[in-house]
C-alpha cells in the first residue's frame, strides 16, 4: 500500500486570536479552550503556570499560542473532553492562551499539578505556534520541587540543557505558581522535541 | 528524487526569505522523540462543543445581511497516511474576508471589515473522516515582510486529532494563485510538496447556482505503529 504524503505545515501566523482564542481577546465568538485547564470543582490544590516566550533577541514575543496538555492528579489523560459527558470533577487537561492580552505578554493558566505518568516525573506537554515558526514547537515542562532525574525522557537531555525544562515553583500572596519561561534561541534554548 | 525526499514535506523551521523566522526558529538539534511521546493521545472533543452555525463562515457573524463576496465551500478528509479516515478531530479555521481584511484587532490592511463576516469556524470529522464548511472566497492582502509582499488567497487550519503527533496547522490556497512564488511563507515548503497545501476545484461538488467546491484532504504525520509494521 502506498503512504501518503503528510500535509506540510504553515505559520499560524498573527491573526489567529479571533478563532482559536477568542474568548481571551474579547471577539464576539465563543472558545472550547482556555486558560483554565481545571474547572471549579476539581480538586488536588490548584496552581498557576506562568512564563514569557522570548525570541533570539531576548524580547517577548505577543503573538504567540502556546498549548498545554497534562494528567490529571492521579496520572491519568482525560482523553474524554468534557463536554459530553462531562466528567464530575470538570478536569480538562488541555488548556490553550495566546500571550497577546498580558502587557508583559505572560500566558498565565490555572490547573492542578499532574500526578506521575507510568513511572514518569510529573510534566506537562507544552506546544507552541507562533508568526515566524512555520512548524509546531514541542516541549516538556517538569517541576522544580519533585524529582526528575530518574525521568526517562528528561534524564535523556543533555545534562547541561536540563534546566530548560524546569519550571520554577514560587509563592504569590499566597496562591502556588511555576514559572516556565521558553526561549527560542540563545544560552538557555528550551530543549524541543522532534514529534 | 529518492523516497526520503518524497516523503520529506515539511518546511524548514529556518527559512530566511521569511523575516520571523530568523529570531524564532530554534538553533540547537530537535531531540528524537522516544516511544512515551508517540504513545501519548490528545483530548477528543464532544458534539456539544460545536455551534450549530460553527461550520457556515457565511451564517455564523451575521448582524444585518450576508457576507459580500464569493460563496464557497470547503470540505474534505482527514486520514492518517495510510488514507485511514480520522473521525471526531478537531478543524477550527480562520480566514480573510472577500476584501483581504482580517478582523483582528493588529491588522492595519486599508480594506473594508464586512460587518457580517467573522471568518472563524471550527467542526468535527465525521465517523469517514469528512469535513464541510461553508465560507467566502478570502481575499489576498499586503503584509511587511518585504517591499510590497502579498499573501496568497489563504484559510487557515488548525486540526488536533486523537494521537500527540496528530496537531497540525497549516494554509490551505486556492489552485492558480499568481502570487505563490512571490510568497515565502508557501515557497517554504520543499518544491515537491507544494500542491499538498493547494485544493483541488471539484465542479461536480459544487451547490449548483449556489456556491463552487473545493476540496482539501489532510494527511496526519504518521510515527504512530500502524497494523502494516
Amino acid at each position: 500500500m502506498e503512504k501518503l504524503r503528510q500535509t506540510p505545515s504553515q505559520t499560524v501566523g498573527p491573526f489567529f486570536a479571533y478563532s482559536l482564542t477568542a474568548f481571551q481577546y474579547g471577539y464576539d465568538y465563543n472558545s472550547i479552550v482556555n486558560g483554565s485547564i481545571i474547572g471549579d470543582h476539581t480538586g488536588g490544590g490548584q496552581i498557576y503556570i506562568t512564563g514569557t516566550i522570548f525570541d533570539g533577541n531576548g524580547k517577548a514575543i505577543p503573538d504567540a499560542m502556546i498549548e498545554l496538555w497534562q494528567a490529571d492528579t492521579q496520572g491519568n489523560y482525560t482523553t474524554k473532553y468534557p463536554g459530553s459527558p462531562t466528567p464530575e470533577n470538570q478536569f480538562r487537561g488541555f488548556g490553550r492562551l495566546g500571550t497577546g492580552t498580558d502587557p508583559d505578554h505572560q500566558f498565565c493558566f490555572k490547573t492542578v499539578k499532574p500526578g506521575p505518568v507510568n513511572g514518569q516525573s510529573p510534566h506537562i506537554n507544552v506546544t507552541l505556534f507562533m508568526r515566524g515558526s512555520l512548524r509546531r514547537l514541542s516541549t516538556r515542562m517538569y517541576f522544580s520541587d519533585e524529582i526528575n532525574e530518574e525521568d526517562a525522557l528528561f534524564s535523556n537531555v543533555d545534562a547541561t540543557r536540563r534546566h530548560t525544562l524546569i519550571a520554577r515553583r514560587k509563592e504569590n500572596n499566597g496562591s502556588i505558581e511555576y514559572q516556565f519561561d521558553i526561549y527560542l534561541q540563545g544560552e538557555n534554548e528550551t530543549v524541543f522535541f522532534d514529534v | 528524487m529518492n523516497s526520503n525526499d518524497h516523503y520529506n514535506t515539511q518546511p524548514p523551521h529556518l527559512y530566511p526569505a521569511y523575516k520571523s523566522t530568523i529570531l524564532r526558529s530554534p538553533t540547537q538539534p530537535f531531540m528524537p522523540v522516544n516511544e512515551l511521546l508517540k504513545d501519548l493521545s490528545l483530548p477528543a472533543f464532544g458534539e456539544s462543543f460545536i455551534g450549530e452555525f460553527d461550520n457556515d463562515l457565511t451564517k455564523n457573524a451575521r448582524k444585518n445581511g450576508e457576507p459580500i463576496g464569493e460563496r464557497i465551500k470547503v470540505s474534505g478528509k482527514v486520514m492518517d497516511e495510510y488514507g485511514r479516515p480520522l473521525p471526531n478531530v478537531l478543524i477550527e479555521i480562520w480566514q480573510a474576508n472577500s476584501a483581504g481584511r482580517y478582523i483582528h484587532k493588529e491588522e492595519i490592511h486599508d480594506a473594508p471589515l464586512d460587518p457580517n463576516f467573522l471568518g472563524a469556524g471550527r467542526m468535527l470529522t465525521n465517523s469517514d473522516g469528512n469535513y464541510m464548511f461553508y465560507t467566502i472566497k478570502p481575499g489576498a492582502y499586503p503584509w511587511g515582510n518585504h517591499f510590497n509582499a502579498w499573501r496568497p488567497n489563504h484559510i487557515h487550519f488548525s486540526v488536533i486529532g486523537h494521537q500527540f503527533e496528530h496537531r497540525l496547522v497549516t494554509q490551505m490556497y486556492f489552485p492558480g494563485d499568481p502570487l505563490f512564488e512571490f510568497d515565502p511563507i508557501f515557497q517554504s515548503v520543499p518544491g515537491h510538496a507544494r500542491e499538498l497545501l493547494i485544493a483541488r476545484f471539484r465542479m461536480d461538488w459544487t451547490d449548483a447556482d449556489f456556491a463552487l467546491a473545493y476540496e482539501f484532504n489532510i494527511v496526519m504525520n504518521g510515527k504512530a505503529k500502524t497494523p502494516f509494521e
